[in-house]
């Protein structure tokens, strides 16, 4: 139901009974490996084009996804889902492999979050038993339609981010054990002129402030409700602004942990990623694979997962548009009672 | 980035805001991209002389004649090392240093026609292959015939 202007609490507690995470090999070699369920060896995913590769990861992610919820494909009511590619190609594909009756959106790295936030809705207003939210990007696609092609020898300034490979997929229920959802607040369009494609992190962190602080008034709570705020990939930049931003409206975010999948995710040491990582994935598998573990562990209680997305087109930012940008919350709590199987 | 004259254009909030994130972008480290450049480039010209002495101590041919196949010799390096994924890396470190020479124009041609080789070969390959080089030559034939006229005026006239 809704509460405030722009939030939804949902009273009967949507489980988020299985979840899944399947990552490209250079995500593997990130600190968060242990948390995945399949690392790719190779980039191609056994594919011949980088398009047919990222849709092979949402089919994988959310087949084992479905699986380890003890379910068929047939008891899932709806598929929703989407991704950075044009005609969002990839999750509308894979669809068509999962054959789940299928509602495709739109929200470029925000996808994870507005996609279970959608689905949690549904679940919570009885409009569905099981539904599969699931999200997926790859870097090479990415490159190839927002960028350059992925050998072309150009310099990335340290702004940069790059996107993950990988996909998360989640089946939220009615019933069943695992993490619930107990809130979500959807974000609006933010645009603070930022033009430089290779800056998003600059360009989302204003939305990821109005969304977390709209949340934080709609529900009437403050950052010490939570143990951990994550926002989608924010990164390096985006993280740096976002904190300064929060510090200058006056709200205490040293009271909880203020993190950032975009930051989590790779080796700053390590690996090339210049500012962080971004991408559907990038928060999809953070939450799906890593956090929703710690949250079944009982390491975290509650958190509010904030994706994060950039809305630019690169044909608008040739045409001298700036980058919109949107941050969907959803708050997920812990079931202390609930026995640890699966991820 | 962000120009004094967009700036005007936006909104108190906005321009408040552009400032915060201009103040808090990592800076390029100019002087080490300008270094690394220098070298690379440098490097790559080196290479492609040695190539033409080569040709011209080995082959017997007259520098005039070298010239096209020197050319030839690092064209066919950089696709080579396009297609193994090793130019993309060096032009991460390397910057102008490796974008400037014959074999970074070389580089956007083969990467564009390996990238779009999924789409079939006329449309993907040759439909995309002048997609970067394109302007390139676009602008290098326009400049080309603005000079050729600038110098037809003057040695005309001399």
């Amino acid at each position: 139901m809704l509460k405030g202007h722009q939030s939804w609490v949902f009273r009967n507690k949507p489980v988020i009974v299985s979840t899944a995470a399947v990552v490209g090999p250079f995500e593997g070699r990130g600190p968060l490996a242990e948390d995945f369920d399949i690392i790719h060896g190779d980039s191609f995913i056994g594919q011949d084009s980088w398009e047919k590769a990222e849709r092979t990861l949402l089919e994988e992610a959310s087949t084992i996804a479905i699986e380890r919820a003890g379910i068929t494909k047939e008891q899932v009511q709806f598929h929703i889902g989407g991704d950075l590619l044009n005609q969002i190609m990839s999750s509308s594909y894979a669809s068509r492999t999962l054959t789940i009756p299928y509602i495709g959106v739109f929200g470029a790295c925000s996808t994870s979050m507005e996609s279970l936030a959608l689905a949690s809705y549904l679940i919570d207003t009885g409009g569905a038993k099981h539904v599969l939210a699931a999200t997926c990007s790859h870097n090479s696609s990415a490159e190839k339609q927002f960028r350059y092609p992925t050998e072309y020898g150009s310099q990335k300034p340290p702004t940069a981010q790059y996107t993950a490979t990988g996909s998360g997929a989640a089946v939220v229920a009615g019933s069943g054990s695992g993490p619930v959802v107990v809130a979500a607040t959807i974000g609006r369009v933010v645009d603070m002129g930022i033009k430089d494609p290779f800056n998003m992190g600059a360009a989302m962190a204003p939305a990821a402030v109005d969304t977390i602080t709209a949340h934080f008034r709609d529900l009437q709570v403050g950052p010490d409700h939570y143990d951990m705020i994550v926002t989608g990939d924010l990164a390096k930049v985006g993280h740096d602004i976002a904190s300064e931003l929060f510090d200058k409206h006056n709200i205490p975010m040293h009271k909880t942990r203020f993190r950032d999948c975009g930051m989590m995710l790779y080796d700053y040491d390590k690996q090339m990623v210049q500012a962080g990582g971004s991408g559907c994935a990038c928060s999809a598998v953070v939450t799906y694979g890593h956090l929703i573990r710690k949250l079944r562990k009982g390491e975290l209680k509650r958190i509010l997962v904030v994706a994060t997305g950039s809305l630019h087109s690169p044909l608008a930012i040739q045409q001298g548009e700036s980058i919109p940008g949107i941050a969907h919350a959803v708050a997920i709590e812990a079931v202390p009672e609930s026995p640890v199987e699966g991820g | 980035m962000v120009s004094k004259k967009t700036i005007k254009k936006l909104t108190p909030t906005q321009r408040e805001y552009q400032r915060l994130a201009l103040d808090r972008m990592p800076k390029r480290p100019v002087a080490a991209n300008s270094l690394k450049a220098f070298l690379c480039g440098g490097l790559i010209c080196v290479v492609g002389q040695g190539i033409q002495q080569m040709l011209i101590h080995w082959a017997g041919m007259t520098e005039r004649q070298a010239a096209d196949p020197t050319v030839a010799i690092l064209i066919i390096a950089s696709v080579v090392l396009t297609s193994l994924g090793v130019y993309d890396k060096l032009g991460q470190w390397a910057g102008a240093g490796s974008a400037v020479p014959v074999t970074g124009f070389a580089n956007s041609m083969a990467s564009t026609a390996i990238e779009h080789r999924s789409e079939g070969l006329v449309l993907g390959v040759g439909g995309n292959m002048f997609k970067l080089a394109g302007p390139v030559i676009v602008f290098g034939t326009v400049a080309a015939f603005i000079i050729a006229i600038i110098r037809f005026i003057f040695t005309q006239g001399g």
